[in-house]
């Protein structure tokens, strides 16, 4: 039942093999089992799960399901979810349970989907290997010596370990990407405005977007066919006709043939990708599957992103310059937390925010209220934006020549938990690869492509031009039927 | 760049963070790492370049003028640090 | 030494939105607090703006009125700074591309002449929520039920050289918000607070001098008295050797003066940028079109068409164009007499209305605290009795009984005034004959004035005028009656 496909869990719900009830029991038994050594969950409430998984049962059996009637998904921690504590990985939000729900919890709901948990996290989605969580670093079950990548490595974690079939993350800078890679999983940033931010709490508002965690393209495509969506409490949100995800999964490309189900599909390699900063191990994993790739039917060339190198500058202004504005409703007057003792009203402000929010929140707070204060815009913020409309451009370019850009997500395998905490910039550099197309608001997509040293696994990014995300999902599911890596299971969580 | 100390206290006073001396020092060496990154920026010229402020060239949709939130503020309130008679309290504002 | 006033004025303009800029909550004044405070309000983690299409409607309008240029894409950007009736740490503002850019406010002063004050811009932002100090064990409760009230920033040009411009602007400002109906213009309530400037600089001088920014004055009464002790002190100071720091000033109406507000011992660094959760937004030439098409006809269209058309004072039209409902009163007024008096003199006809509209009907009004769109007199009996004065039914005196009566509702209808006249006998008596009986009678009776009278006391003829209205219960017609006097005595 752990290894089964969204598809497999409908049909077997369908069809009264096993119950919402039971399936949800099994990942509670699960979670309470494994979670301790992998620490991928801030809160589960079996009652509250269960009680879903009733209603759940209910409406199978009064034959009103749809494909996520019944499934039991986690959700990052970002967003938040009527009568769940809803941290975001924060000491600052700790007893902070939500008055309302976020529309992607909404749309589960509403398709019938029981809420697992919440989901470990960097603290308000600032890092790159989910170490700065309040509650304590999330472990990779290939290696728990290793970080599980992040912001989003609760879930990307769950759903490698078997706790959870599915899970909800979100992307400001690789966070779902990153630990998809890292964890072994699949994971999906959809276009900017295709996935309401309404409820889930804002980093950078401008790069943020949430997307699935699953094993399997096709999964994938089944969940953001109930996350995406126009949500006009969301005024980013884009206001297009719904669509399929799932559309071109079996549908050859123009062009395509059975023995070359992506004949006709154009992948260029950005060169820039694979420089210095690559490990050889990832490379050789990411060149195979870019070799399966051309098995498939696929041509490949070679293009350029030259503004790649300033990705990672860029973005670390203008995304700690937006969090240092969104985190400012943090302040101990309406929720969350508040010093216990302060002498005044702006100690107050100041004890509540030193000792609610950790070290990389303060961090990219300075940095932000930095780059925005007087006499700096111009240098910092505005130069980083001139130079985000570089970074969107060379994709414009890009994409005159190719279809897909494919490439490595990371460039290393999963590190050692601690190795980069105390040398932020190495920490920041992680996001080379992954950041870019949050800065352009693309789609993009990691999947598991092989393994590096030590048996990590390693991730093949897609990046595609804006609502490209039925072929990225079409693209990976043809690789996911040549191969097997998606279907891999760490040691002891099988 | 190298960002004196009454620099970082300033800034960290702006955010609202309150930070000990010893902090202050061991945030000013992480900074001036990570604006040495991030002034990398500078050696590409961007002039005649619009800034870019959001991920889409789009325009914001509106919302028409209509009353549909209720009163909400007992649940609200439920999660407060300190109210009274429907108000949140904070140390006396001093003007 | 001469010293030159300079004053800029900053106004807020609630706008007259049911729902709140950036959430779906009431506006509505005076609920319980909180209660009209949703999720986006009290910013719960998660919640995102969305843009009310009414407040940026009311700011086009604004701007077309002000002949100002409606920025076919402007931004909405972030003000960051703590204060606990600030729920986000920012105020969503417009900063570097306002919606409304340029245009004029004319006035007239008091002494009839006339004042363009240029404005700047006018932005749309958000309004905080309200501080109450009052004691709660030492702490301060904070109310956010306004907090997302639209607003509407007008900043003008430091055009204003007196307290009294000012306070013009002010009342011109206000008349025109509310005429084209984007404010309700309550100053009690706060709907519209202005914020002046205020620096000296020796007269013939070029160069401003440092300002201080007189905040929330909600009166144009403390306008005025804020910005007469703002420039006695700056004065005083200058004349002294001092020199003004530029800082923000509360006056304080119990003392009549302005202090220091004790600002932050930083100096404002409010970190503006693009609101990332906000697109630009864009207004499209059709509904700057729309709109428009939709606009009434503006005061000083109309002030100038009742000088032009009708031959009104420049200060009477002022007046009467304070607000639209008087404008509009005294329209219908003239448009009824007009249809009364086919071929009369309009010009005379709209001058007596005026006269009527501006004084008794306002005396009226003001004693019964009723606003003129309640007026018990409608703008038709009004017309009606002026009519009766014109063709010499009435006097002017006898006018103002009718009036009492009307206001009194002891007749209805349009022809209300004709019924009371007939009612209570006050028509006038024209009647040559008649008048000349009771003429002869006066005359027979008193000879001894009469004797005065030709003796060269010219006094003596007010005598014969009184006793004439007396024995007509002050109906006979004045001017008949002193032409008959006159050519009686004089035999």
């Amino acid at each position: 039942m752990i290894n089964a496909s969204l598809k497999e869990l409908a049909d077997a719900l369908a069809a009264r093999r096993v119950s919402a009830v039971e399936l949800t029991e099994h990942c509670i038994e699960r979670i309470g089992r494994l979670d301790k050594g992998l620490n991928a969950f801030i809160t589960v409430d079996p009652g509250r799960s269960l009680e879903q998984a009733r209603a759940a049962d209910a409406r199978i059996a009064a034959g009103h399901a749809g494909p996520l009637t019944g499934i039991p998904v986690a959700h990052k921690d970002i967003f938040v979810a009527k009568g769940w504590p809803s941290t975001c990985g924060s000491r600052m939000l700790a007893s902070f349970v939500s008055p309302y729900d976020a529309h992607v919890v909404e749309r589960f709901n509403d398709a019938g989907a029981v809420v697992l948990g919440k989901t470990n996290m960097d603290e308000f989605a600032m890092g790159s290997s989910s170490e700065t969580s309040w509650f304590g670093p999330v472990r990779n079950p290939w290696n728990v010596d290793r970080v599980a990548g992040g912001s989003s490595g609760g879930s990307a974690v769950a759903v490698a370990a078997r706790l959870a079939p599915v899970a909800t993350g979100t992307d400001t800078g690789g966070s779902i990407r990153q630990p998809a890679a890292l964890s072994g999983v699949c994971g999906l940033k959809p276009t900017y405005g295709t996935v309401s931010r309404y409820g889930m709490i804002a980093f950078a508002s401008s790069l943020d977007q949430g997307g699935p965690f699953a094993r399997s393209a096709a999964d994938l495509a089944v969940l953001l066919n109930v996350m995406a969506g126009f949500d006009a409490r969301d005024s980013t949100s884009l206001e297009r006709a719904p669509e399929d995800y799932a559309r071109e999964l079996e549908r050859p490309l123009p062009g395509a043939s059975a023995g070359k189900p992506l004949g006709g599909l154009r992948v260029g390699v950005p060169s820039e990708y694979f420089s210095a900063g690559l490990a050889s191990d990832v490379a050789s994993a990411v060149e195979s599957a870019i070799d399966e790739l051309k098995k498939l039917g696929a041509s490949v060339i070679e293009v350029h992103l030259p503004n790649t190198g300033l990705s990672v500058p860029s973005y670390y202004v203008i995304a700690p310059a937006e969090a240092s504005s969104n985190l400012s409703r943090y302040d101990g007057v309406r929720y969350g937390y508040r010093a216990p003792e302060y002498d005044d009203l702006v100690d107050m402000y100041c004890k509540t925010r030193a000792q609610g929010f950790g070290a990389e929140v303060k961090r990219r707070i300075l940095i932000g209220t930095y780059v925005l204060s007087h006499g700096y815009y111009d240098a910092y913020y505005l130069k980083a934006q001139k130079i985000r409309r570089l970074i969107a451009r060379d994709f414009t370019d890009a994409f005159r020549q190719c279809d897909v850009i494919a490439g490595p997500v990371t460039p290393t395998v999963a590190f050692a938990l601690g190795a980069k905490v105390s040398d932020p910039v190495q920490m920041y550099l992680n996001d080379i690869y992954t950041i870019a197309a949050n800065l352009a608001g693309l789609p993009a997509m990691s999947i598991p492509c092989g393994f590096g040293s030590e048996g990590l696994p390693v991730g093949l990014h897609l990046v595609g031009d804006y609502f490209t995300e039925a072929r990225l999902l079409g693209i990976a599911h043809q690789f996911q039927k040549a191969t097997d890596w998606h279907a891999r299971v760490p040691a002891g969580y099988a | 760049m190298s960002l004196p100390i009454d620099q970082v206290k300033r800034i960290a006073h702006l955010a609202r963070i309150a930070v000990t001396d010893a902090e202050a020092e061991a945030v000013q060496a992480d900074l001036n790492r990570i604006f040495a990154l991030i002034e990398e920026m500078n050696a590409v010229d961007t002039s005649g370049i619009e800034p870019m402020a959001h991920a889409r060239d789009l325009t914001v949709r509106l919302r028409a003028d209509e009353v549909r939130e209720g009163d909400q503020h007992e649940a609200f309130q439920a999660v407060a640090p300190q109210v009274e008679a429907g108000l949140y309290l904070v140390p006396k504002v001093i003007e | 030494m001469e010293w030159e006033t300079v004053i800029g004025i900053e106004t807020h303009a609630q706008l007259s939105t049911r729902s709140k800029i950036f959430s779906a909550a009431s506006t509505a004044f005076g609920a319980a607090p909180n209660t009209q405070a949703c999720a986006v309000d009290i910013a719960l983690p998660g919640v995102l703006p969305v843009p009310n299409r009414g407040a940026v409607e009311r700011a086009i309008r604004f701007g077309l009125s002000v002949g100002g240029a409606i920025a076919a894409r402007s931004v909405f950007a972030r003000k960051n700074y703590f204060y606990p009736d600030l729920p986000k740490g920012y105020q969503i503002s417009q900063f570097e591309a306002p919606i409304v850019q340029g245009g004029t406010i004319q006035t007239v002063l008091p002494d009839g002449t006339e004042k363009t004050v240029r404005l700047t811009r006018a932005h749309l932002e958000e309004d905080a929520g309200k501080s109450l100090h009052e004691d709660f064990h030492g702490m301060t409760g904070i109310d956010l039920n306004r907090a997302g009230t639209p607003l509407l920033e007008i900043v003008s040009e430091p055009d204003m050289r007196s307290a009294g411009e000012a306070v013009a602007y002010a009342r011109t400002l206000h008349a025109l918000v509310r005429w084209i109906d984007i404010c309700d213009g309550n100053m009690q309530e706060g709907s519209f607070r202005c914020d002046a400037n205020v620096s000296v600089r020796p007269a013939g001088s070029d160069r401003l001098g440092t300002r201080c920014e007189i905040k929330n004055l909600n009166s144009f009464r403390f306008l005025e008295r804020a910005i007469d002790f703002e420039v006695r002190r700056q004065i005083e100071i200058l004349e002294d050797g001092g020199r003004i720091d530029q800082e923000t000033r509360l006056y304080d109406p119990d003392r009549d003066e302005t202090r220091s507000l004790r600002s932050k011992e930083e100096a404002h660094d409010y970190r503006y940028f693009p609101d990332p959760d906000l697109l630009p937004l864009e207004v499209k030439d059709e509904w700057v079109a729309a709109e428009r098409a939709a606009l009434p006809e503006l005061p000083a269209a109309k002030r100038d068409r009742f000088v032009c058309e009708l031959g009104l004072t420049a200060y009477d039209a002022a007046t009467l164009t304070g607000s639209r409902e008087t404008a509009d009163y005294f329209d219908a007024v003239t448009a009824a007499l007009v249809l009364r008096e086919p071929g009369g003199d309009a010009r005379a006809g709209a001058k007596t209305a005026a006269n009527w509209v501006m004084g008794e009907l306002a005396g009226a009004l003001n004693r019964a605290e009723l606003e003129i769109d309640r007026s018990p007199v409608s703008a038709q009996q009004l017309a009606g009795l002026i009519a009766r004065i014109r063709d010499n039914t009435i006097s002017g005196k006898i006018a103002k009984e009718v009036f009492d009566a009307l206001w009194a509702g002891e007749a209805s209808g349009d022809d209300a005034a004709d019924s009371i006249i007939q009612a209570k006998g006050l028509r006038q008596i024209t009647d040559t004959g008649a008048l000349e009986s009771i003429i002869d009678g006066i005359i027979a009776a008193n000879p001894a004035q009469v004797a005065e009278f030709r003796g060269g006391r010219e006094k003596a003829f007010n005598f014969f005028v009184g006793q004439a209205m007396k024995a007509t219960k002050g109906k006979g017609n004045p001017a008949a009656i002193s032409e008959i006097l006159k050519r009686k005595l004089a035999g």
